[in-house]
C-alpha cells in the first residue's frame, strides 16, 4: 500500500481545501462544466448518502430529490472539476451509508439536524 | 530487439489527468535488475540477456545458484529472466533500473494470471448459455449445449472448447500506455489493468 501511495502523490496537485463532512450532511457541490470552450459552474444540493474508499480514489455521494425523481450523482473527492463544497447542515445520522433514505418519501425522508457546540 | 526488466505488480490506483479525466492505472515497481548471464550467438547460438530480480536469502537458495549468482557478484534473487536479442551491450553483474523506460510511451507487460480453479464454458470460453430461464431450462442454463453431429463422425473433434482449468495462464497485454516512471522508488505507472494477483511477477518489455 505504501508505494501505491508513492505513486499517487506523484500525481497529486496542491490539495484543495476540504471541508470535513460525512453522511447525513447536506452539501452543495459547485462543479465546473466545460462546454466546448465556455466554462461555468453548476451547483448540485443534496444530501450525502455515503463517502467510500480512500488517498486519491475517494468519493461520495449526494441525493436529491428533483422534480419527485430522486438522482444520485457520484463525485470524486480530489477531482479537478469540483470548484468548491459547501456544507448547508449537519445532519444527525447513526450509520456510515444511509441507504434506507432511498426508499423514504416525503416527510419520513427528513434527517435530523445535529446540534452543534461551535457555529459551521 | 526486446528490451525490458521483472517487476511486481503492487496494485491499482486512478489519477487524473491535466485535462481533469480519471485515469486507472497499475503501479509496478520494476527493477532494479541484474544482469547475471550475457548468452552470445558464439557460444551460446543466440544473443541474449538474463536478468534476476527481488532478493532472497542464501540459506533459501541452492548451492548451484549461490555460484551462478556469486559470478555476477550480487546476492540470490527468486525471479531470473532472459530477454533476447537485446540491442545493448551489458556486461556481467550491470544493474538495470527502470530509467531505460523513461522514453517510452507503450510497454507491454506479462503475467499470470489469477487461477480460477475447474470452471464451466460460459466464464472459460465465454460461452452464452441459454437466453432464457424459462422454457423447461430446468438446470441447463449454462450448458456447453451440443458437442458435434452423431453417427459420423462418431467422435468429438480435438480442440472443442470445454470446461476446465481456468486461469493461471502467462498472458500477455501489448501496447500499454506508460502514465509515469518514478526512479527514486522503481516505480513505472501503466494505463489499465494487468494480468496477475497482487505482489505477482510481470515482465514489462519495450
Amino acid at each position: 500500500m505504501d508505494l501505491i501511495k508513492v505513486a499517487e502523490n506523484s500525481f497529486a496537485v496542491e490539495a484543495k481545501e476540504c471541508p470535513d463532512f460525512r453522511s447525513g450532511d447536506t452539501i452543495t457541490v459547485h462543479y465546473k462544466i466545460i462546454e466546448g470552450s465556455k466554462e461555468r459552474i453548476q451547483n448540485y444540493r443534496g444530501v450525502v448518502i455515503q463517502r467510500k474508499g480512500s488517498g486519491a480514489t475517494e468519493s461520495f455521494t449526494v441525493r436529491k430529490v428533483s422534480g419527485g425523481i430522486g438522482v444520485e450523482r457520484i463525485f470524486p473527492l480530489n477531482s479537478p472539476f469540483i470548484d468548491e463544497i459547501e456544507v448547508n447542515k449537519r445532519g444527525k445520522v447513526r450509520r456510515a451509508r444511509i441507504y434506507y433514505l432511498r426508499d423514504l418519501t416525503g416527510k419520513k425522508a427528513r434527517i435530523k439536524e445535529k446540534k452543534r457546540k461551535t457555529e459551521v | 530487439m526486446s528490451a525490458g526488466l521483472i517487476g511486481r505488480k503492487i496494485g491499482m490506483t486512478s489519477v487524473f489527468s491535466a485535462e481533469g479525466k480519471n485515469i486507472p492505472c497499475t503501479v509496478i515497481e520494476a527493477g532494479p535488475c541484474v544482469v547475471t548471464q550475457v548468452r552470445t550467438s558464439e557460444k551460446d547460438g543466440y544473443n541474449a540477456i538474463q536478468l534476476a530480480f527481488d532478493d532472497k536469502k542464501e540459506k533459501q537458495t541452492g548451492r548451484p545458484m549461490i555460484g551462478h549468482f556469486k559470478k555476477a557478484n550480487t546476492t540470490p534473487k527468486r525471479k531470473v529472466v532472459e530477454f533476447r536479442d537485446w540491442d545493448n551491450t551489458h556486461q556481467l553483474g550491470d544493474v538495470i533500473t527502470v530509467d531505460i523506460f523513461n522514453d517510452d510511451r507503450w510497454v507491454d507487460v506479462s503475467g499470470i494470471t489469477k487461477g480460477k480453479g475447474f470452471q464451466g464454458v460460459v466464464k472459460r470460453h465465454g460461452f452464452g448459455g441459454v437466453g432464457g430461464q424459462t422454457h423447461g431450462q430446468h438446470n441447463r442454463l449454462r450448458a456447453p449445449g451440443s458437442m458435434g453431429a452423431s453417427s459420423f463422425p462418431s467422435r468429438v473433434f480435438p480442440g472443442k472448447r470445454l470446461p476446465g482449468r481456468t486461469g493461471n495462464d502467462k498472458v500477455t497485454i501489448t501496447n500499454l500506455r506508460v502514465l509515469k516512471v518514478i526512479p527514486e522508488s522503481n516505480l513505472l505507472l501503466i494505463k489499465g489493468s494487468i494480468p496477475g494477483a497482487k505482489g505477482s511477477y510481470l515482465i514489462i518489455e519495450k
